[in-house]
């Protein structure tokens, strides 16, 4: 059924009956697995990509670069779990390389995005330093080419 | 002024337009329509094998390759052929790289038909055979499949057209339109009736590489039939590559030469460019094959069952990228039925008489688009079947 996680990876608006008729399962076959991943947290979320550009909102997303020193037998599990609970950081990753932990904030203007570093981050006795990088346009993600034309240009040849 | 009844020869003048050509240029007028009607993939080409034809350009091979083709490709060919569908062919005078799989018919007819030849043309097909038969002076005989076989062709049926002026048989399998493949149980009675004759082979497999469930067969693996046939191969449906224009034919030495002199003079070489992005997909664009057969065998099974739903009989196609659903039952012949869909719906399928006579009855659809887009065609299609029921009452 590992296939129902990928034609929902590239496109959860599908439905149980659509991805039954695809692999040749029962809906309710479908259904259930569905369910099953959700419930043991497989399937994490159901999002949509948006390309803000195209709107009238403001926002601003930025990368940052955290070094940090682990905690005692937590390793670098305590500062992520702090982490987590600010509603301004959208990713945290635990990297390996030249720095630790990536985050990337969301905020509506470069000045609350900076100040949310200065005044919530940077304080942290834990963080030993931090190195933001703003997104100035976003070209992909997850996969997803941003700005691509829907306009199929294929030709009618006859065949 | 000029005469260009008498510029023009007959034969050209009279072939006649396809069938699709007419309905596409019904399309061309009209907005907003959710067309089921390309016989191309809805993929790229993967960017490993553009990148190798850019790296080409890069490096200056802007130069013509030789008449048969770069040989490191038809030697990529031929390990091709052995990998995947265990077919010997020597690179050096059995394999010779076209301009597409059409070149590759045009030239192979071109090298075996002459006046008086008849050539037996299994329908519904792809349009091209006919009129290709027509302008090298032989005589095409249309011989029309049948629904109840799942359109493959039967011993019968070829028996029944046989005679002793049959110079050469197409075999358009994996079928387009129809969806229909020959697996070696249906090819042997087909080799048994053929044995006994002179009768050469043009098997048009350009959409080998997408059988769903059951390996292509080609009618070369047969004992007796390789030193009388001429596969027809090509990259555009396996690598996704239309536009590239890149095929090739398979063939025993003596055809080969033959075909090499028509596409010398008439050709020169297959696209430089191509020829090197070729290279490239067959030696890593296994992996791009399967992915791509997967994501159209989703769309198949999703398609057909949508049809099956809407009401509309259709057996399950085997191979290529369409569908061929009847479409007959309401009182409206193929044309017709496509036609209001059309204009009534805004959604385009092509009718099934487009490809033979035999096709009269069904319609061909294309599955090479996005499930969503599918998604919205059926809603027409199915918003167009009700509306014929109460037609009907």
């Amino acid at each position: 059924m590992e296939n129902i996680l990928k034609l929902l990876e590239n496109d959860s608006r599908l439905t149980a009956a659509q991805i039954a008729a695809m692999i040749g399962r029962t809906e309710e076959d479908v259904a259930g697995a569905i369910a099953e991943y959700e419930k043991n947290g497989t399937i994490v979320a159901y999002k949509t990509l948006i390309d803000w550009d195209k709107t009238d909102r403001e926002i601003v997303s930025a990368v940052i670069e955290l070094k940090v020193t682990p905690q005692r037998d937590r390793g670098f599990d305590k500062i992520a779990e702090k982490l987590i609970n600010y509603n301004e950081i959208t990713s945290i990753c635990l990297m390996s390389g030249s720095y630790d932990i990536q985050l990337i904030i969301e905020g509506k203007t470069l000045r609350e995005v900076a100040q949310f570093v200065a005044m919530k981050l940077a304080p942290m006795e834990c963080i030993t330093s931090t190195a933001t990088s703003f997104v100035l346009k976003k070209y992909k993600d997850k996969g997803v080419i941003y700005a691509s034309s829907e306009e199929d240009e294929r030709g009618n040849c006859p065949v | 002024m000029t005469d260009y009844k008498k510029l023009i020869p007959e034969k050209i003048a009279t072939l006649p337009t396809s069938g699709i050509r007419k309905f596409f240029d019904l399309l061309e007028n009209m907005k907003d329509v959710t067309a089921l009607t390309v016989g191309q993939p809805d993929f790229v080409t993967p960017w490993h094998i553009r990148e190798a034809a850019i790296e080409s350009l890069e490096h200056g091979k802007t130069y013509y390759t030789s008449n048969a083709g770069l040989m490191e490709a038809r030697r990529e060919i031929a390990r091709y052929m052995e990998r995947r569908f265990s077919l010997s062919y020597h690179p050096e005078n059995e394999i010779l790289i076209t301009v597409g799989g059409s070149e590759a018919i045009d030239i192979a007819v071109r090298a075996l038909v002459e006046a008086g030849d008849e050539v037996i043309i299994p329908e519904p097909c792809f349009v091209c055979y006919a009129p290709i038969v027509t302008m090298a002076g032989g005589t095409p005989i249309h011989l029309p499949l049948s629904a109840k076989n799942k359109f493959k062709l039967t011993e019968e049926e070829l028996r029944s057209v046989l005679t002793e002026k049959t110079k050469l048989l197409i075999l358009p399998f994996p079928n387009n339109p129809t969806g229909a493949i020959m697996e070696k149980k249906d090819l042997a009675p087909i080799v048994k009736v053929l044995k006994d004759t002179g009768v050469a082979i043009l098997s048009d497999e350009i959409y080998a590489e997408l059988t769903f469930g059951k390996p292509h067969v080609s009618v070369a693996s047969f004992d007796g039939m390789r030193e009388r046939t001429v596969i027809v191969g090509g990259f555009s449906k396996a690598y996704a590559m239309t536009g590239w224009r890149l095929g090739y034919t398979l063939a025993p030495k003596e055809i080969s030469e033959a075909m090499y002199k028509i596409h010398q003079y008439a050709i020169m070489c297959a696209p430089t460019t191509s020829q090197f992005a070729a290279i490239e997909a067959l030696k890593n664009g296994d992996a791009d094959i399967e992915y791509m057969k997967e994501e159209y065998d989703r769309r198949r099974k999703y398609i057909v069952e949508g049809l099956t739903e809407i009401g509309l009989e259709c057996f399950a196609p085997e191979g290529a990228f369409y569908v061929f659903p009847k479409v007959s039952g309401f009182g409206l012949t193929s044309e017709e039925f496509c036609e209001r869909l059309l204009y009534e719906q805004k959604v385009a399928i092509v009718p099934g008489t487009a490809f033979g006579e035999s096709g009269e009855g069904f319609a061909r659809i294309s599955y090479a688009y996005s499930v969503s887009h599918i998604t919205t065609a059926l809603a027409g299609i199915k918003a167009f079947v009700e509306q014929l029921k109460k037609e009907q009452k």
